[in-house]
Order: structure tokens, then sequence, then C-alpha cells
């Protein structure tokens, strides 16, 4: 065999190996997405289009307003009070292992909450 | 219409009182050291402050984190400061909060900084890049850094309070989380003999403040002249 035909074969079999993953989604359903939701809630601090897409900048900012400036009650969009406290509000209705967890493993991301703040339902 | 200069100025003092900005808070402590040396062996404030905050303990003593702890006399004061009467006498040491504070002023992201509301000297681990200037900077001997992960060390955690992740600094608070509801820190409240009293030093009926104005106060190393507003009381 040439050397040509070798490179060209190992070329192809990198590209294929390569590219496998995008194939492989491509041809099969999109997994699913198993979320455990909050039992008995239907809304959150936010509407839901607002949470699902931007619940990481609420956060931040629920952690500036908290750590910097003192203030510790938000007000919803619905007039509803709440307590800006990842632990005490989000995690009263929501799961982590169930819908942070799981989501934040379906897209691939690895936010450092965690790291120092503790999930009350276990505390390890 | 006429106004004189007298009703001006009372007017402007009015509007100053109304409008203008409330009067920051100073906190402070008074410690009655008689009183702690009641019980010498005491630590419950040690244990209720580490205990509400997930501070770890950690046997190897270059590594260990504290916020509240005691410390012999003469080690907190001075070799010259220390009498017979009161060498080797365990005093329990804090952050003092100072008035001029030299961590935060070596903090090169602002992660640590100085409350205007009330003075407290903050701590925002979020912003903590674990360089240890303000290590360097405390005259007291007030903050620990985490070498590593704190939660192996913590035979139980309060999910309440976070606990911290290995390369950042910690300290205490003066339970800034506790003070926002209403409450007095953990120390304060748990001291047997009622040897601490917390409150605002620039409000003159508070209790710490008439103490300070009634009794003998020394602080820590006044001569560096960061003015800690943690007194002690003999």
């Amino acid at each position: 065999m040439s050397e040509r035909a070798i490179i060209a074969a190992s070329l192809a079999l990198f590209l294929a190996g390569a590219s496998f993953p995008f194939w492989r989604n491509a041809a099969g359903p999109p997994r699913p997405l198993d979320l455990r939701l909050p039992q008995g809630h239907r809304e959150c601090v936010a509407p839901i289009a607002y949470m699902r897409t931007s619940h990481g900048d609420l956060l931040e900012d629920w952690r500036d307003r908290v750590v910097r400036s003192g203030q510790h009650v938000f007000t919803a969009p619905d007039g509803s009070v709440r307590e800006m406290s990842l632990v005490r509000t989000c995690l009263d209705c929501h799961e982590k292992a169930g819908f942070c967890d799981r989501c934040h493993q379906y897209v691939a991301v690895a936010p450092d909450c965690w790291s120092c703040h503790v999930d009350p339902r276990s505390p390890r | 219409m006429k106004i004189t200069r007298k009703a001006f100025l009372a007017l402007l003092a009015a509007a100053t009182r109304a409008f203008g900005r409330p009067r920051p808070r100073r906190m402070a402590m008074a410690i009655d050291l008689a009183k702690c040396w009641k019980d010498r062996g005491c630590t419950r404030c040690a244990q209720a402050c580490h205990a509400a905050h997930n501070v770890p303990r950690i046997p190897d003593p270059r590594r260990e984190i504290k916020w509240i702890w005691k410390e012999r006399f003469e080690n907190a004061f001075g070799e010259e400061s220390a009498g017979p009467a009161v060498a080797g006498a365990p005093v329990p040491l804090l952050c003092n909060h100072c008035e001029h504070p030299p961590c935060v002023k070596v903090c090169p992201t602002g992660a640590t900084w100085k409350r205007e509301s009330d003075g407290l000297v903050m701590m925002d681990e979020h912003r903590c890049i674990g360089c240890r200037y303000c290590m360097a900077a405390c005259p007291y001997g007030s903050r620990s850094f985490n070498w590593s992960d704190p939660r192996p060390f913590l035979r139980a955690i309060d999910p309440a309070y976070p606990t911290r992740a290995r390369g950042v600094v910690e300290k205490c608070t003066f339970c800034s989380e506790r003070l926002a509801r209403g409450a007095q820190p953990a120390c304060v409240e748990v001291c047997p003999p009622k040897a601490m009293v917390f409150g605002d030093a620039a409000d003159p009926s508070s209790a710490v403040a008439q103490l300070l104005r009634a009794r003998y106060s020394f602080r820590r190393k006044p001569g560096l002249g960061a003015g800690p507003n943690v007194f002690y009381l003999l």
C-alpha cells in the first residue's frame, strides 16, 4: 500500500471517529431530560421562561445583593416576597440532585455553587 | 418672606436630619475578662461559632481554621503587659473589625471590605482568590486559609450556612447573617457568664458604649492604629 493510501485511510478513520458524537446524536431521537419538578408548585420566583434562560443571572444578582449590599428580600414580578437565598428559597421547592444537577449535567456545565453551599436534603 | 439667619440654619439642620444619610453605626464588642475567667476551660463561644458557621476542626496547627479562639494573655497583649495576676490566663480572640482594617487595604479583589452602615469587616468568599495578602496584613492573626477542602474535617454540616472551598480565606464576620435578622452574635448569645457585650458603640445609650465609658478597657496592639473594635475589660 502506498503512503498516500495509508494517510488517506487514517485521516478518514480519524474524521469518522471525531465526528461520531454528531452522527450518533443526529441519528437517534434526542436523549430525554428527565427532571424531578417541584411537587405542588406551578410558579417560580419569576416567569418560567425567564428562569429557564436566566436563573444564573438571577442567582448572581441575588448573591451580590445579599453579600455586598446586605439586602435579603426579593420582590417577585407577581408581587410576592421571598428571601434571596439559594438554600432556603430555591431548594425549598427544587431538589438539587433531581433538578439542578440533572440539568447541569445534561447541558455539560459545572457551576461551583455546591463547593460551598450545602444541599439540606443530603448535607454531605 | 424674610427668614432670619437662625431660622435658616435650623431649617438646614432639619433637612439634613430628614434627608441626610443616617448616622453610621459602629458595631463593637466588649469582653469582660473577669467574667470570662470564671471558667478558664470554657470554650462555648468557639463551639457555638464554629458549629454555626461550619468551621472545620483541623488537627494540624499550620492548617487550622479558627474564627474565635483562646490565647494566653501575654500572647494576646505582649509579654510586658502581662503581670503575674494575668499571665497565662486565656483571652478570647476574634476578628477586631478594625476602624482602619489593613486587610481591606491590601485585598486586590475587594473580597474583603468595611461595611459603611455598621463598620463590619465583611468577607466575600466568592471574590477571594486566595492570595493571602490579608493574612499577612492582619496584625491579629484573625484570618485562616483553606489549604484543602474543609468538608472532610466537619463532623456535622449546618446547611443554613455555606462551608468554604479550598483556596479561600475566612474569618469572623461578627455574625452578619444573625445581625441581619436582629439576633446577637452566636458567641455573645451562648457565653454562660454573659462576658461578651455587643452593640453599636456610636450610640451613647447602647450597652457596649455605656460599658466602655464606665469601665477600664484596652485593646490589642493599639499603637498600630488599626483601631480594633473588640475591647477587653478588667
